[in-house]
C-alpha cells in the first residue's frame, strides 16, 4: 500500500504521520494517533459522527482523504477542554442540559457546534440547527442539543 | 417527598464526562493486545441452496487467520425456536443468512478476504409477502422444523391467541361498530454506534465476550446452551459491556455475529472482533417487525366501548428472534388501552423470505397501538362523538382490572388526556378540515418490569469505602439512558452521600449480580428498588460503626481540646442518644441524631467514622458492603395469556397539531404535546430527554421512516435513503409530565424509556384525517400516500 507522509497541527501540537495514501482523516485520528473520540457511524458523509475541525471548519473526517491534511490545522473533541483539563462550555452545556444520551453523536455534535460558535457569538436557534444539520442523533430528538448549544453561545 | 436532595433534581450527567471528551470507550475503541478483525459473507440470494463453496483464495491471502463456512462449525441451531444456525451450509432463506466468515489480521485484509469467496447458488422459489405465504402451495421456507419434522406451512407455531368476555355478547352490546386495516412496516433501530462484540478465549477456552447486549445474562445464557452443543460444555463465560452507542431493541437477543466471532475466536485463539458497518446494520440486524391489523370495535350509544376483535398479520421474516414474541407485547394495548369488556386477539407469524425481526423501542405496543388508535378514531365519528371525549369516556382509572389482569395501581390517563386537550387548543381547533387539524392518541405500557422469563429480578451490590465514597455494581446497560446519574442519584439518596460520591459499574456477568435485562423500560423502576434495598442495608452498617465508634470520637475531641485549652468545659452529654445505631441518620455525608438533627455535638462526617472504624486491627476491621435481589411479585402469562406482567402500568397522551400541504402531500408538525403518567421524575432533563428521544423517533415512524425491501433486499442500507429526522426536522414538543407517584417505584418513579414513543404515529395520522378528512391506516406517512389518499377519496 502507498503511504504518504503528512504533517499537520494536531490539537495544537505539530505531528507528522505516514500512514496508507488511500486512509481518510478519521482513520488516521483513530488508528494513527489513538484519538478514538472521533466516531465512525457511517463512513460514508451521511451522519457526522466524524466531525473534527479542519482549518476552523467542521469537516466530516471519514470521507477527508489524508494527503489534504498537509499543513491544516486540526482540532478533535480530545482538544477542546483547556490546558488545566476545564471542560469547553459546549462539553459543559451538553451534561448540563443532557445533550449527551448513548454519546455516539456526540463528539461529532460538539466540534459542529464549536465551529458555529467560533465563528457566530449569538447564533439563533436556527443557525443551530443548521450547524448540526449534518449531525444525526437517534436518541435525543435534538432538542437538549440545540437548547445545550445555545447555552454554551452564551457564555 | 419533597426534602430529597438528589432525587427529582435535575443532576447534570458529570458522571458521564467521558462522554463529552472523546474518552468513552464503545466497542468500535475497543481493542485487545493480538486482536483479529472478522467480516462475514452474507448470501447474494433471497432463497437458494448453497451448491458449493470455495475459501481456497481467501485461505490463501497473507493475513488471513482464519475462513469458516457451515462445514466448518458444528451444525448447532440457535435464536428464539432454534430455527437458524450459526453458519448456513445448505441453504441460505434471506438475503442476510451468514455464509461464511474470515478473521484476519486487519480490517482490510478481512474485507478483501471475503471477496476472495466463491459461492455457487441454485436459487429456489422464494416468497416475500406473509398473506402470501400463508396459502397453500406456498415456497417453504423451512422444510422442517428444529427436530427435523417435515413442516407444511410457513406459520409459525406460536400460540398468540387471547380471548376476554364475549365478543358476540359485546357486539349485541353495540350501537355502533367500524372495521379497519391498519399496517406498518420495517423500521430500522439506527443506532448510531454500530454493533459488534470481541470474543477472547483463555488457553483453558473460558470466554470473555466484550459485547453491547444489554441483556448480559440472558446472553451469557444462550452462549452457555451453545457451548454445551459445541463441545465446551463448563466452560466459563464472562460478558462484559462497553459503552453501548444506542440498543433501542437491537442488543436484546445475541445475534448471529456473535455466536460466528465466538467460532472465529476458538479456531484462531485470538481475540477476534466483529464489528459492523452502516450497511450491514440495515441489511444484517433484524429490524421492528411489520404487521397488518384488522381491527374491529364497538361502542355503545354512550361511547362506552363494547367489544374489540384484532387479527393481526406479523412478517417474521426467516428465522425467528425476539420479534415473534412482539405480540405478547401488543396484547398489551389490545386488551388493556382503554376499558374494553370484551376482547378477542390473534396473532399470527410467518415466514419469509424478507430479513428476520426483533425488538424496538416499545417492542410491538406501536405497531398495535396504531392499530386501536386508528379504531378508536373512526368508532368515535361514527358514533358521533367527539375523539378526545370518546377516550376520556373510555379511560382507564386506578384499581381496574383489565382482561388480561393487569392491575391498574397509579394511572395519571385522565390527567393526561384533560392536559392535552388543553395545552393543543383541542375545542378550538378540531374539526376544520381546512387543512390544519388535531389528533390524539394515548398509551399504555409496562413500567415496573416486565416478567417475561422466570426471574424478572435485578441485583445490586453496593460498597463503600473509607472516604465514603461508594462503588456500586450494577448488572445493567448503560446505552444512553442515563442511568449512570439517575442510580447514582438514588444511591446518594438513599445513602446518605452525593451524587458525586457514587461510581457505577455496569455490565459485567463476573462482577455484577443477576439482572433480566435493560429492555421494557425497566431499568430505573428495578435497578432502583434495588438501590435503594442495598443502601438501606449498607447505611446499617454505616450507623452501626457510628453508634459503637461516635461517642469515643466526640469525647476524644474533647479530651484534646482541653488539652489545647484548659478553659475549656468539656459540655455533659447523654452518649446513650447516639450509642444506638436507631437514633442515627445519614444525610448529605452527614451522620446526625434523627431527633435533633441540629444537635452541636452528635453529628460527624460519614468518612470521619469510616476512617475510624473500617481498618482497626485484628479481629475488629470490617468493610461497608451490601447487596440487593429485587425480584417483584409480579406474574408470567399464563396458559390464557393473562397476568399481571409488571408492579406499575406508565399512561400517557400525545395530541399533535399538523397542518397538510394537500398539493405536495407535505405533512407539517405545528405542535405536538406529550403528557406523560411517569410516577415521579428521578431527574426531570433526564426524564425530558428520554420522551424527547421516544418523540422523535415516533415521527419517524410516522412520516419518514421505512425500510424498503424489493424480494427480501434492503434497497435503502444508508442514512441518504433511509429518512431519519435531522436537527433540521423541527418538531415543537410540548411535554407535560405528570407524577402521581407509584407505590411501587423507587421514589414513586415508573418507567419512561418507551413510552414517548407509543402514541406519536397514530396521533399524527389522527390529525391529518382532521385536516384533510383523509385517513391514512400504513405507515409511514410519506407525502406520497398522502397525495394517493386525497386522489382516492374525490
Ligand atoms: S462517519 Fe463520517 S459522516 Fe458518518
Ligand atoms: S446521543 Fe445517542 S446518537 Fe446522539
Amino acid at each position: 500500500m502507498k503511504k504518504v507522509s503528512v504533517s499537520f497541527t494536531l490539537n495544537g501540537d505539530p505531528v507528522t504521520a505516514e500512514v496508507p495514501a488511500a486512509w481518510t482523516l478519521l482513520r488516521t485520528l483513530r488508528e494513527n494517533f489513538e484519538f478514538t473520540g472521533a466516531k465512525e457511524g457511517c463512513g460514508v458523509g451521511e451522519c457526522g459522527a466524524c466531525t473534527v475541525i479542519v482549518d476552523g471548519d467542521a469537516v466530516n473526517s471519514c470521507i477527508f482523504p489524508i494527503p489534504e491534511i498537509e499543513g491544516k490545522s486540526v482540532v478533535t473533541i480530545e482538544g477542546i477542554a483547556d490546558k488545566d483539563g476545564n471542560l469547553h462550555p459546549l462539553q459543559k452545556a451538553f451534561l448540563d442540559n443532557n445533550g449527551v444520551q448513548c454519546g455516539f453523536c456526540t463528539s461529532g455534535m460538539i466540534m459542529s457546534a464549536k465551529a458555529l460558535l467560533d465563528k457566530n457569538h449569538n447564533p439563533t436557534e436556527d443557525e443551530i440547527r443548521t450547524s448540526i444539520a449534518g449531525n444525526l442523533c437517534r436518541c435525543t430528538g435534538y432538542v437538549q442539543i440545540v437548547e445545550a448549544i445555545g447555552m454554551a453561545a452564551k457564555k | 417527598m419533597s426534602d430529597h436532595l438528589y432525587v427529582g433534581k435535575s443532576i447534570p450527567r458529570t458522571i458521564e464526562i467521558d462522554k463529552v471528551t472523546g474518552r468513552a470507550v464503545y466497542i468500535d475503541d475497543f481493542k485487545r493486545p493480538g486482536m483479529l478483525y472478522g467480516k462475514i459473507l452474507y448470501s447474494d440470494y433471497a432463497h437458494a441452496r448453497i451448491k458449493s463453496i470455495n475459501i481456497a483464495k481467501a485461505e490463501k491471502l497473507p493475513g488471513v487467520r482464519a475462513v469458516l463456512t457451515g462445514r466448518d462449525v458444528p451444525d448447532v441451531r440457535v435464536g428464539f425456536l432454534k430455527d437458524q444456525s450459526v453458519l448456513k451450509k445448505d441453504v441460505v432463506r434471506q438475503f442476510r443468512d451468514e455464509v461464511a466468515a474470515v478473521a484476519a489480521i486487519s480490517p482490510d485484509i478481512a474485507r478483501e478476504a471475503i471477496d476472495l469467496i466463491e459461492v455457487e447458488y441454485e436459487e429456489l422459489p422464494a416468497v416475500f409477502d406473509p398473506v402470501e405465504a400463508m396459502k397453500e402451495g406456498a415456497p417453504l421456507v423451512h422444510e422442517t422444523d428444529a427436530r427435523g419434522k417435515p413442516l407444511r406451512t410457513n406459520i409459525l407455531p406460536l400460540p398468540w391467541r387471547f380471548q376476554a368476555g364475549d365478543i358476540e355478547q359485546g357486539r349485541r352490546e353495540s350501537a355502533f361498530t367500524v372495521i379497519d386495516h391498519v399496517s406498518t412496516t420495517w423500521v430500522n433501530q439506527c443506532c448510531m454506534g454500530p454493533s459488534g462484540c470481541i470474543a477472547e478465549f483463555d488457553m483453558n477456552s473460558n470466554l470473555t465476550l466484550y459485547n453491547q447486549t444489554n441483556v448480559i445474562f440472558g446472553d451469557k445464557g444462550r452462549i452457555s446452551e451453545y457451548f454445551s452443543q459445541i463441545g465446551l460444555k463448563g466452560k466459563k463465560i464472562r460478558i462484559i459491556n462497553p459503552i453501548v452507542g444506542g440498543s433501542f431493541g437491537t442488543k436484546l437477543d445475541t445475534d448471529i455475529y456473535e455466536f460466528i466471532c465466538i467460532q472465529l475466536a476458538l479456531k484462531t485463539r485470538r481475540p477476534v472482533k466483529i464489528l459492523f458497518d452502516r450497511e450491514e446494520e440495515f441489511r444484517a440486524l433484524p429490524p421492528r417487525q411489520p404487521a397488518r391489523f384488522t381491527v374491529e370495535q364497538g361502542c355503545d350509544r354512550e361511547g362506552r366501548l363494547t367489544f374489540r376483535k384484532i387479527e393481526a398479520i406479523l412478517d417474521n421474516g426467516a428465522y425467528t428472534s425476539w420479534g415473534a414474541t412482539t405480540p405478547s407485547v401488543m396484547m398489551m394495548p389490545v386488551s388493556s388501552l382503554y376499558r374494553v369488556p370484551n376482547i378477542y386477539y390473534q396473532a399470527t407469524c410467518v415466514y419469509t423470505n424478507n430479513i428476520y425481526c426483533q425488538a424496538m423501542r416499545g417492542y410491538g405496543n406501536p405497531q398495535a397501538s396504531f392499530a386501536v388508535e386508528t379504531s378508536m378514531d373512526t368508532l368515535a365519528e361514527k358514533a358521533g362523538i367527539d375523539p378526545a371525549e370518546f377516550r376520556m369516556i373510555n379511560r382507564n382509572q386506578s384499581g381496574d382490572l383489565t382482561p388480561m389482569r393487569l392491575k391498574i395501581t397509579s394511572c395519571g390517563l385522565e390527567e393526561c388526556i384533560t392536559s392535552v386537550k388543553e395545552k393543543i387548543g383541542w375545542n378550538d381547533k378540531k374539526g376544520k378540515r381546512n387543512g390544519r387539524g388535531v389528533g390524539i392518541a394515548s398509551l399504555i405500557h409496562v413500567a415496573g418490569g416486565a416478567r417475561v422469563t422466570l426471574s424478572d429480578g435485578h441485583g445490586i451490590m453496593v460498597k463503600v469505602d473509607e472516604d465514603g465514597f461508594v462503588d456500586v455494581l450494577e448488572s445493567g446497560t448503560d446505552q444512553g439512558q442515563g442511568s449512570p446519574t439517575v442510580i447514582s442519584q438514588i444511591v446518594a439518596e438513599s445513602l446518605g452521600v452525593r451524587p458525586e460520591d457514587v461510581s457505577v459499574i455496569f455490565g459485567d456477568t463476573a462482577l455484577c449480580l443477576w439482572d433480566a435485562g435493560t429492555h421494557a423500560s425497566r431499568h430505573t423502576f428495578m435497578a432502583g428498588n434495588a438501590a435503594i434495598m442495598a443502601c438501606e442495608k449498607a447505611k446499617k452498617q454505616i450507623l452501626e460503626m457510628a453508634a459503637e465508634y461516635m461517642p469515643r470520637m466526640i469525647k476524644s475531641d474533647f479530651k484534646k481540646m482541653m488539652k489545647k485549652d484548659p478553659e475549656f468545659v468539656e459540655p455533659e452529654l447523654d452518649y446513650s442518644l447516639i450509642s444506638d445505631p436507631a437514633n442515627l441518620d445519614i444525610r448529605d455525608r452527614k451522620i446526625f441524631l434523627k431527633s435533633d438533627p441540629s444537635h452541636p455535638h452528635f453529628n460527624m462526617d460519614i468518612n470521619k467514622v469510616l476512617r475510624r472504624g473500617l481498618h482497626v486491627g485484628t479481629g475488629e476491621s470490617r468493610v461497608i458492603a451490601a447487596e440487593a435481589f429485587y425480584d417483584p411479585p409480579t406474574e408470567t402469562l399464563d396458559r390464557e395469556l393473562k397476568g399481571n406482567l409488571s408492579m406499575t402500568y406508565a399512561f400517557g397522551t400525545t395530541g399533535v397539531e399538523v397542518e397538510v400541504d394537500r398539493d405536495t402531500g407535505e405533512v407539517k408538525i405545528l405542535q405536538l404535546v406529550a403528557a406523560h403518567d411517569v410516577g415521579k421524575a428521578m431527574n426531570p432533563t433526564l426524564l425530558l430527554g428520554q420522551v424527547y428521544g421516544a418523540v422523535y423517533t415516533g415521527v419517524g415512524y410516522g412520516l419518514t421512516e421505512e425500510m424498503k425491501l424489493e424480494k427480501g433486499k434492503v434497497m435503502n442500507p444508508n442514512f441518504l435513503d433511509y429518512k431519519l429526522l435531522t436537527a433540521m426536522d423541527v418538531i415543537p414538543i410540548k411535554p407535560v409530565i405528570v407524577e402521581p407517584g407509584d407505590e411501587a417505584g423507587p421514589y414513586g418513579a415508573k418507567g419512561v424509556g418507551e413510552p414517548g414513543l407509543v402514541p406519536t404515529a397514530p396521533a399524527i395520522a389522527n390529525a391529518i384525517y382532521d385536516a384533510i378528512g383523509v385517513r391514512i391506516k400504513d405507515l409511514p406517512i410519506t407525502p406520497e400516500k398522502v397525495l394517493e389518499a386525497i386522489k382516492n377519496s374525490k
